[in-house]
């Protein structure tokens, strides 16, 4: 059976280049990178090399470069490091279409005497700027909004966010999780002072990401231990997942962003050719890999695993898979109704992803979603076959 | 959240599915904002139900739900199907995970709906 994952923004397969660099880092290089001896100077000298190459991409210099066991860790340590060493000011400014590691985190900060406002974006899923500096006050310490949208895709206007948090002294946190290797990035030209990132959602291993910190902020310590990662992360160094990180990085070539965007500039012409369905998101500020489409008088759950059978993995923003049976805050954000948002289903692909596949899931998308709806009793008697 | 066998056998090849042609009652739970919307149809004869057949908007576990109880209500009396419960319908699915034992309460309901409309329709 043909296979078709797209599902690369929950994860994505090392890259070969990456396995290859990781591997001597098991079994033959494995020194703690703190030790004094040989091994431990190799482990450190891949680790150096490795910070130094992440650093490079994003404009950073290579002390600014926090390694973390994921990126919600390294959200967390934003986001509630700057909070706790906050002296008098209370106030945090997010948006409603975070990830949950930011939205949760700020929720968690609520709880402990914190204000946060949770600005809206419009249909597309963009913030509006002077909402935001409507939103600033003087006891603002920390604006967090996302680069690009994990659902939706919607990339946000960062630099111009980074500016105006920088004219009135506030510290602007994005998490660039989904962006990364997709969308270029310049800390400093974006005024960015603190950013996450993560290793898995390009191509490098799961369990390890980092925190881009501007030189000079201060953060609070939330991992107490030894003095790894300049005193902010105790734990020992995750060597091997830092080279198969900076390795996938290093790998990630602009013509594969030009082949995505190829690919999913095709994926949504024929899929909107299905009756009954929209493009969420905005068309031109959108993530190369992300195709997030309403199948309406459909429910997500059901169709994703239809597909699923058909050697075909995609996510999805229906209620049905999430624990609360609320559909997702995203979809409900940018207007959908519940019934549409329900009906959502999100594509990804990687630059691993071929013509074929996609040509395989339109193909099994024209069978499946007619079968559905003629199963729903939302699906308008009209546009049935038999009644 | 894992499904068994027999509910993605169910969810894939659901039994009595789609709209009865000639039915007497029709029984229908849900909401699509809650993103469960379930329709029972029934054609009934001399007390019992001679055909049943169902339309859901839903998961798996909906749609699996609901092919079970019509399978399970079908040939019985009205008062032999208003019995069934939930529970009978999770004993026919073998089992269900917990986040979606709601959709066997919405199958029990869209039945026991679809026998009370069709008893105040005889009534008139």
């Amino acid at each position: 059976m043909m296979k078709a994952y797209l599902d690369n923004s929950a994860t994505t397969k090392v890259c070969e280049e990456a396995v290859n660099a990781m591997r001597p880092y098991f079994s033959e290089k494995y020194g703690n990178a703190s030790s004094l001896h040989q091994q431990g100077r190799e482990a450190s000298e891949a680790l150096i090399q490795a910070r130094q190459t992440l650093a490079k991409i994003i404009r950073a210099n290579p002390e600014e470069i926090i390694f973390t066991g994921s990126g919600s860790e390294a959200d967390n340590m934003a986001i509630k490091g700057l909070a706790y060493i906050q002296k008098d000011k209370k106030h945090i400014i997010t948006s409603n279409i975070e990830h949950p590691a930011v939205i949760e985190t700020c929720k968690e900060l609520e709880k402990q005497g914190f204000k946060v406002t949770y600005l809206k974006v419009n249909k597309e899923g963009i913030i509006n700027l002077k909402e935001l500096e409507k939103a600033t006050t003087k006891d603002t310490f920390l604006v967090t909004i996302m680069h690009a949208n994990n659902e939706i895709g919607t990339i946000q206007p960062i630099k111009e966010i980074g500016a105006l948090c920088k004219r009135h002294g506030i510290i602007f946190h994005t998490d660039a999780v989904q962006s990364l290797t997709k969308v270029p990035i310049d800390v400093s030209d974006m005024n960015i002072d603190l950013a996450t990132f993560s290793a898995h959602k390009i191509h490098g291993p799961k369990g390890i990401g980092f925190l881009y910190k501007r030189k000079g902020i201060r953060l609070a310590k939330l991992i107490t231990g030894g003095h790894q990662e300049n005193g902010l992360r105790a734990g020992t160094e995750n060597v091997t997942g830092a080279v198969g990180f900076a390795t996938a990085a290093e790998n990630a070539k602009k013509a594969d962003i030009e082949k995505m965007v190829e690919l999913r500039d095709w994926f949504i012409d024929e899929v909107l050719k299905i009756p009954d369905t929209a493009l969420n998101g905005s068309k031109e500020k959108r993530l190369c890999n992300n195709i997030s489409i309403s199948f309406k008088y459909v429910e997500g759950e059901s169709l994703l695993l239809r597909l699923d059978q058909k050697g075909i993995s995609v996510s999805t923003g229906s209620a049905c898979t999430s624990q609360t049976l609320s559909p997702s805050h995203v979809l409900l954000a940018i207007g959908l109704s519940h019934e549409v948002a329900h009906g959502t289903i999100r594509f990804t692909i990687s630059k691993y992803t071929t013509k074929q596949e996609l040509e395989y899931t339109i193909e099994q998308l024209k069978e499946i979603v007619p079968e559905l709806r003629e199963l729903s009793p939302l699906m308008p008697k009209e546009k049935r076959g038999e009644d | 959240m894992v499904y068994n066998e027999k509910v993605m056998e169910h969810f894939t090849n659901p039994k009595n599915k789609g709209k009865l042609e000639d039915y007497d009652a029709v029984g229908k739970v849900g909401n699509p904002t809650c993103g469960d919307v379930m329709e029972v149809f029934i054609k009934v004869e001399n007390n019992r139900i001679k055909d049943i057949s169902f339309r859901t908007f839903g998961c798996a576990a909906a749609i699996a739900t609901s092919s079970v109880v019509t399978e399970l209500a079908k040939g019985k009396t009205l008062e032999e199907a208003e019995k069934i419960t939930k529970d009978d319908v999770i004993k026919a699915l073998g089992e269900l995970p917990a986040i979606k034992i709601h959709c066997s309460i919405l199958a029990q309901d869209a039945l026991r709906e679809a026998i009370k409309k069709y008893r105040k329709k005889k009534k008139k």
